[in-house]
């Protein structure tokens, strides 16, 4: 008897107070109820009353000492019922809140479970199978369809479509190909490649997201260290009270009913149960918060400041417009391709881009080519002389550019690089490239002022025109430009010193000192970029800052799941209290009560993990 | 000092973890412990000419909790 199992131990007593209570109501309290009731009891209670003096060997009074003192005062004056039902209420209530409290951990269990268990390597020659930790930096992996990546690493041969909803939260699969990073923990859906490891074991992106979500998830937050010290107190004073009231009314089942309603479970198991669910919830989607005190902050962020290039834009130029001259657009852009393919400049990268998109690829080579540093260059192609470059370029050729000055001018004044395109004697083009914005950032701000965030400002080192375009096509609030690192910092100083809470939103390094002095330092694309990654609070893994609406929104979320977990276990503390002190709740009563009430309490934190999924995200959006 | 962190069975109370958490700190030659309720770990650093791990385990699983797992 004394070794069973904790769910036939709630069985078995379960049955007999079943019995117990039908006894009861045929019978009365007949000899033979009382067996049963007594059975029940000891039963249920053993382990109770064992656990509870293991406690107090080592000085710990405990919610199971309280229950111990009550079931056996129950028992020395006849209440058997109360005892029976008091230890099965609470052994059952126990194996309940176990079972439930699983389901707020699902989500951050089940990301556990992505990780990789097994790695194929090539030793001497031979493909041989191995465990993830095994891996040594340099190895070649190989992996299959269906396979996870076990190192983070660059492709060396193969291709294929990896589901990266591990690191990144999106389930879409990315197609990868030789010389692209890929990371631990994505998902082959078909194709076949050879990785050369780069990171292995517990350096690998994904073996630190699992670290970060792990410590985050017991980082407490204000409210749960304020909870743990109130109830620090409370049940010293609980104990008090029973006595004094027994004290004065004489009365033993009053101040047992007392102490056992006043345990504090549902109060000071209300906000972890709601921060791991935020949590676990976060991670699933990509978004992860660094604990419980960031969790609650999140959602107060009255001034959110962004860094421009590869934040709020994609951090690559790219061709926005074509203007030609006496020429066909599409062969501007092909002699201009096959020209700036001699050039390794991030701006001539984009025009061949722009024109193998349209125009497919293009194998011509100039017949003759000179760089001009800082100008541009000079090209022969099929006998005729081009030049491609700037102002200077053209004043220095003598070509003239006055017919199209304030179309130049005027593209500028958008925030776009302008590339003049010339044969020998005429301007043929004008090719204006300028970073493009992310494709959700328009909407972000969009849903953020929504949300209620007061100031919405962009910081960043880039010059004035380009800060001012960008941040008048996304509608930000107001914008700073050339600034240094140093100067980011400052300046989300003073709007924090006016508005409140402040975050911070950037992508890499030069952002690393704002990251870490803004309230909140939120690190876009994490998956990959270390520093981000460690210094942020919040860290979107994907490329998506759309996520950062998610974010917010989970942040609210959880806090208020968290005030109306507080909130209903002191409702009900007090009702069952007064219920107590005016005698119309019994003990066994109040154990159901006090039981239902931690159960609601997990249910309703359970409710969390499905936020952002279909539904709720309209209203998000609204 | 060495450290160390068990893996318990799943914590349901936080009063369980404080439970555990003060149990463990009185354990003799034990300097820190801390206990992760939501993922159900304990973390302590001990000194082990004083205690060993097996005594550690065996008071935590007096208490009522099962050491599933260490590191």
């Amino acid at each position: 008897m004394l070794k069973l199992s904790k769910s036939k131990r709630v069985l078995i007593s379960g049955i007999l107070v079943a019995i117990s209570f039908i006894l009861k109501l045929s019978i009365g309290m007949h000899i033979v109820t009382s067996i049963f009731m007594i059975a029940a009891a000891i039963i249920a209670g053993y382990p109770i009353l064992r656990n509870a003096i293991a406690a107090i060997r080592y000085g710990i009074v405990g919610i199971d000492a309280l229950v111990s003192i009550a079931v056996i005062g129950a028992m020395s004056i006849g209440e058997y019922w109360e005892a029976a039902a008091v230890t099965f209420l609470f052994m059952f209530g126990d194996y309940l809140e176990s079972r439930t409290i699983e389901k707020t951990r699902s989500s951050i269990k089940a990301l556990l479970d992505l990780a990789p268990d097994s790695a194929r390597v090539m030793r001497d020659g031979v493909e041989v199978e191995i465990s993830p930790d095994e891996v040594i930096k340099g190895d070649l992996v190989i992996v299959r369809p269906g396979e996870k990546i076990p190192v983070d690493g660059t492709i060396t041969e193969g291709n294929a479509y990896i589901n990266q909803a591990a690191i990144t939260g999106e389930s879409i699969p990315v197609d990868r190909t030789v010389d692209q990073g890929v990371f631990s923990g994505g998902i082959l859906e078909s194709g076949y490649l050879i990785i050369r490891a780069e990171k292995v074991g517990d350096d690998t992106t994904f073996a630190r997201i699992l670290q970060m979500v792990e410590d985050a998830q017991d980082k407490k937050a204000h409210t749960q260290k304020f909870l743990e010290k109130f109830s620090k107190y409370y049940t010293p004073a609980i104990i008090v009270l029973a006595l004094l009231v027994f004290i004065i009314t004489r009365d033993l089942v009053l101040s047992l009913t007392l102490l056992v309603i006043s345990c504090p479970g549902a109060l000071v198991i209300s906000t972890p149960v709601s921060i791991v669910a935020g949590i676990g919830n976060g991670a699933r989607h990509g978004v992860l918060v660094k604990g419980g005190e960031i969790m609650e902050r999140l959602g107060k962020i009255k001034v959110l400041a962004f860094d421009k290039t590869g934040t709020l834009t994609v951090g690559k130029p790219a061709v926005t417009r074509i203007k030609s001259y006496g020429i066909d657009e599409n062969d501007l852009l092909r002699i201009s391709a096959i020209g700036e393919s001699y050039s390794e400049h991030p701006l001539a990268r984009a025009v061949i881009s722009y024109a193998e998109e349209n125009l497919g690829d293009i194998n011509d080579r100039p017949d003759n080519a000179e760089i001009i540093a800082g100008h541009g260059l000079k090209f022969y192609l099929d006998g005729i002389s081009y030049l491609i470059g700037n102002r200077k370029l053209m004043n220095e050729n003598s070509i003239d550019i006055g017919l199209q000055q304030d179309y130049i001018k005027s593209e500028e004044e958008k925030g776009q690089t302008v590339i003049i395109v010339a044969d020998k004697s005429n301007v043929i083009g004008i090719i204006s490239i300028a970073d493009i914005v992310r494709d959700d950032a328009k909407d972000l701000i969009i849903n953020l002022k929504h949300l209620g965030i007061r100031k919405i400002i962009m910081l960043t080192g880039d010059n004035e025109r380009a800060a001012k375009a960008i941040s008048s096509q996304l509608g930000i609030d107001e914008y700073h430009a050339e600034l240094l690192p140093e100067g980011k910092v400052e300046v989300l100083k003073n709007f924090a010193d006016e508005y409140g809470i402040s975050a911070m939103v950037g992508d890499g390094v030069n952002d690393a000192p704002a990251l870490a002095s803004a309230d909140l330092g939120i690190a876009i694309g994490g998956a990959g970029t270390d520093v981000a990654m460690e210094t942020a609070d919040v860290v979107l893994m994907s490329d998506e800052i759309r996520m950062l609406t998610h974010a917010i929104g989970l942040s609210r979320a959880t806090v208020r799941n968290m005030r109306q977990n507080i909130i209903f276990a002191l409702a009900v503390a007090a009702i069952l209290l007064t219920g107590v002190l005016f005698k119309t709740v019994n003990l066994s009563f109040g154990m159901l009560v006090h039981e239902l009430s931690v159960l609601l309490v997990i249910v309703n934190a359970v409710r969390l993990l499905r936020f952002g999924d279909k539904e709720s995200r309209r209203k998000i959006a609204n | 000092m060495t450290d160390k962190t068990f893996q318990l069975e799943t914590l349901a109370c936080p009063a369980c973890a404080a439970k555990v958490e003060s149990a463990v700190k009185k354990t003799k030659g034990v300097k820190e412990a801390e206990v992760l309720f939501n993922s159900s770990r304990v973390k302590f650093s001990f000194d082990e000419s004083i205690v060993d791990t097996e005594t550690i385990k065996n008071r935590i699983e007096t208490l009522g909790y099962k050491v599933i797992g260490e590191k």
